[in-house]
C-alpha cells in the first residue's frame, strides 16, 4: 500500500511537472513555484535525518583510536556552527561569519586548490602517445594548450585557428554526441520513474 | 479550455505556450515510442546490448576487493539528488554491487552529500544483501551522509580513501569539480576505478584517471545490462530508435540547409526551433 502511494504520487507530480512545462498561464506557473518552495522545505526536514546519521556514524567509528580525532574534529564543526549563529547571528562581524570567512572557506579553497596539481598529475598519464589515438589526443592537447598560453601566436599564426577548428568541430561534435545520449539516457529514466516501471528509488527491488 | 489555448497564440498567458509546439510534439513522440518498447510484448521479446568493458570489470572489481580484504567505495558524486536520472541510475547499478558484495563478503561503503540518497541507498543495498541471502552482512555505518558542502564531501570521501584504501571504487552519478580529486586520490592507492557521469566536462577527466568509464547513455543502459531486466533493456531500445531519428533529421536538415544556401536563401528554416 505504502508503494502504490509513493508511485501514485510520483506519477501525479510526475505528470502536472511535465504539463506545467508546456504553459506560461499564472496557475501553471504558481504550481511550478508551489512544487519547487515545498521542495525546498522537504529538503530542510531531511537534513536533520542526514545530521543523526552523521552522528551515529562518528560515535560509533570514534572506538577506532585511530580515527578519533577526525571525528572529534567533525562533530565539533557540526555543533560549534550552529551554536554561534543561534547566540550571536550570522551577521557580518559575528562570530558565526569569522569562522565562515577564516576558517571553512579558506579550507574549500584548499580542497579546491588540489584541483591544480591533480590536474598536472592526470593529464601526464593521460597524454603518452601509446597508441594511435592516445597520440591524436595529446597532439589536440598540445595545440590547443600552446594555443591558450602566449606562446600560442608567437610560435606560429596558424596555431589559434587551428586550436579554434579543434574546439568547434571533433571536439563540438564529440560533446553533442554524448549530450544526445545523455538526454536521452535521461528522457527514458524519467519516463520510468513517472510511469512507476523504475521502482529502485523507493529502496529496495527493481521488480 | 479551447479558448484559453488559442489566445495563447495571441500573446497572452494561455493554458499552452505556442512556442513549445514543436519540443511538446516531439516529446509525445519520444514518449509513444518509449510506451511501445516497454509494454508491446513483441517488441520486448530479445535483446542485444553490446559488450561494455566498464561493465564487464564489476565483477572483477569486486572480486579484487575480497581478494585484498579492502572495502569497495561507491559514491554518487556531490553534483545531484534523487530526483536526478543520473542518481537513479546509479542506484541500479548500486543494486547489483551491493548484490555483489554481499555474496563476496566484501565491505561496502558509500559516503553521499544528501540524506535523501543516503536514505534510498540504504533501502536498495539492505534490499541487496537480503535478496543475495545475507542480510546479515548489512552495516548501516557505511552508508553515510558525510556533508552538503561540496569541498567538504570532497575532503571527507578523500580521507576515507586514504585511510581505508578500498580496492575497487564506483564513482557513478553526478560530478562537478570534485571529479578529478576523487579519482586520482584512488589512482594513488591504487584501486580498480569505474566510472560515469552525465557531465561531459567532468567524463574528460574520469576517462584520463580511472580504468574504465561509462561514457553517455552507458550508464543509463549500465542497469539493464547488469540486472537484464526486460523493461529497462526496452528503454535501451527506446532510445537506439530515437537516435535513429536523431540521426534522420540532422541528415535531412543539413542537405535542406545546403540546398537553400545554395540558392541564396538563409539557413535557417523548420528545422531550427
Amino acid at each position: 500500500m505504502d508503494r502504490k502511494l509513493a508511485l501514485g504520487i510520483c506519477f501525479i507530480f510526475g505528470v502536472i511537472m511535465f504539463a506545467q512545462y508546456f504553459s506560461q498561464h499564472p496557475m501553471a506557473r504558481a504550481v511550478n513555484q508551489a512544487v519547487l518552495e515545498y521542495w525546498q522545505i522537504i529538503f530542510a526536514f531531511t537534513l536533520l535525518v542526514g545530521v543523526a546519521s552523521f552522528m551515529k556514524s562518528s560515535f560509533r567509528k570514534m572506538r577506532k583510536p585511530s580515527d578519533r580525532p577526525y571525528q572529534i574534529l567533525g562533530l565539533l564543526g557540526l555543533i560549534s556552527m550552529p551554536v554561534l549563529a543561534l547566540v550571536w547571528g550570522i551577521k557580518a562581524g559575528t562570530p558565526f561569519m569569522w569562522m565562515f570567512e577564516n576558517v571553512q572557506a579558506p579550507m574549500q579553497a584548499t580542497v579546491f586548490s588540489l584541483l591544480a596539481f591533480f590536474v598536472a598529475s592526470a593529464s601526464f598519464r593521460g597524454f603518452r602517445a601509446r597508441s594511435l589515438q592516445a597520440a591524436i589526443l595529446l597532439g589536440a592537447a598540445s595545440i590547443i594548450l600552446l594555443s591558450r598560453s602566449s606562446l600560442g601566436g608567437i610560435v606560429s599564426d596558424y596555431l589559434p585557428p587551428v586550436a579554434e577548428w579543434i574546439r568547434n568541430n571533433p571536439s563540438m561534435a564529440a560533446r553533442r554526441a554524448i549530450l544526445i545520449g545523455i538526454g536521452l539516457g535521461s528522457l527514458t529514466t524519467s519516463l520510468r520513474v513517472i510511469l512507476g516501471i523504475e521502482r529502485t528509488w523507493l529502496g529496495g527491488s527493481q521488480r | 479550455m479551447v479558448g484559453q489555448f488559442i489566445l495563447a497564440a495571441a500573446g497572452e498567458p494561455g493554458w499552452f505556450d505556442i512556442d513549445k509546439l514543436p519540443v511538446f510534439i516531439i516529446s509525445l513522440v519520444s514518449i509513444a515510442i518509449v510506451l511501445y518498447t516497454t509494454f508491446h510484448r513483441k517488441s520486448r521479446e530479445k535483446y542485444q546490448v553490446r559488450e561494455i568493458a566498464g561493465l564487464k570489470a564489476v565483477e572483477e572489481a569486486i572480486g579484487r576487493a575480497t581478494e585484498m580484504a579492502r572495502p569497495v567505495l561507491f559514491t554518487p558524486g556531490w553534483g545531484g539528488d534523487i530526483q536526478r536520472p543520473t542518481t537513479i541510475a546509479s542506484m541500479n547499478f548500486l543494486s547489483h554491487v551491493a548484490e555483489k558484495t554481499a555474496l563476496y563478503d566484501s565491505r561496502l561503503v558509500y559516503p553521499t552529500h544528501d540524506p535523501v540518497i543516503m536514505t534510498v541507498a540504504q533501502e536498495v543495498i539492505k534490499e541487496s544483501y537480503a535478496r543475495a541471502g545475507f542480510p546479515d552482512r548489512y552495516r548501516d555505518d557505511d552508508v553515510s551522509y558525510v556533508t552538503s558542502s561540496q569541498f567538504g564531501y570532497a575532503a571527507a570521501v578523500d580521507g576515507l580513501i586514504s585511510r581505508q584504501k578500498p580496492a575497487s571504487i564506483f564513482l557513478l552519478g553526478t560530478f562537478e569539480a570534485e571529479s578529478l580529486i576523487l579519482a586520482e586520490t584512488g589512482n594513488s592507492v591504487g584501486a580498480i576505478q569505474i566510472a560515469g557521469t552525465d557531465s561531459t566536462i567532468q567524463l574528460s577527466f574520469f576517462i584520463v584517471a580511472c580504468d574504465y568509464t561509462l561514457i553517455g547513455e552507458e550508464l543509463f543502459a549500465a542497469s539493464g545490462y547488469l540486472s537484464n531486466d526486460k523493461s529497462i533493456l526496452a528503454s535501451v531500445r527506446a532510445q537506439d530508435i530515437l537516435k535513429v531519428l536523431i540521426i534522420l533529421y540532422l541528415i535531412v536538415a543539413v542537405v535542406w540547409s545546403t540546398i537553400a544556401a545554395m540558392n541564396g536563401g538563409t539557413t535557417d528554416g523548420w528545422w531550427s526551433f
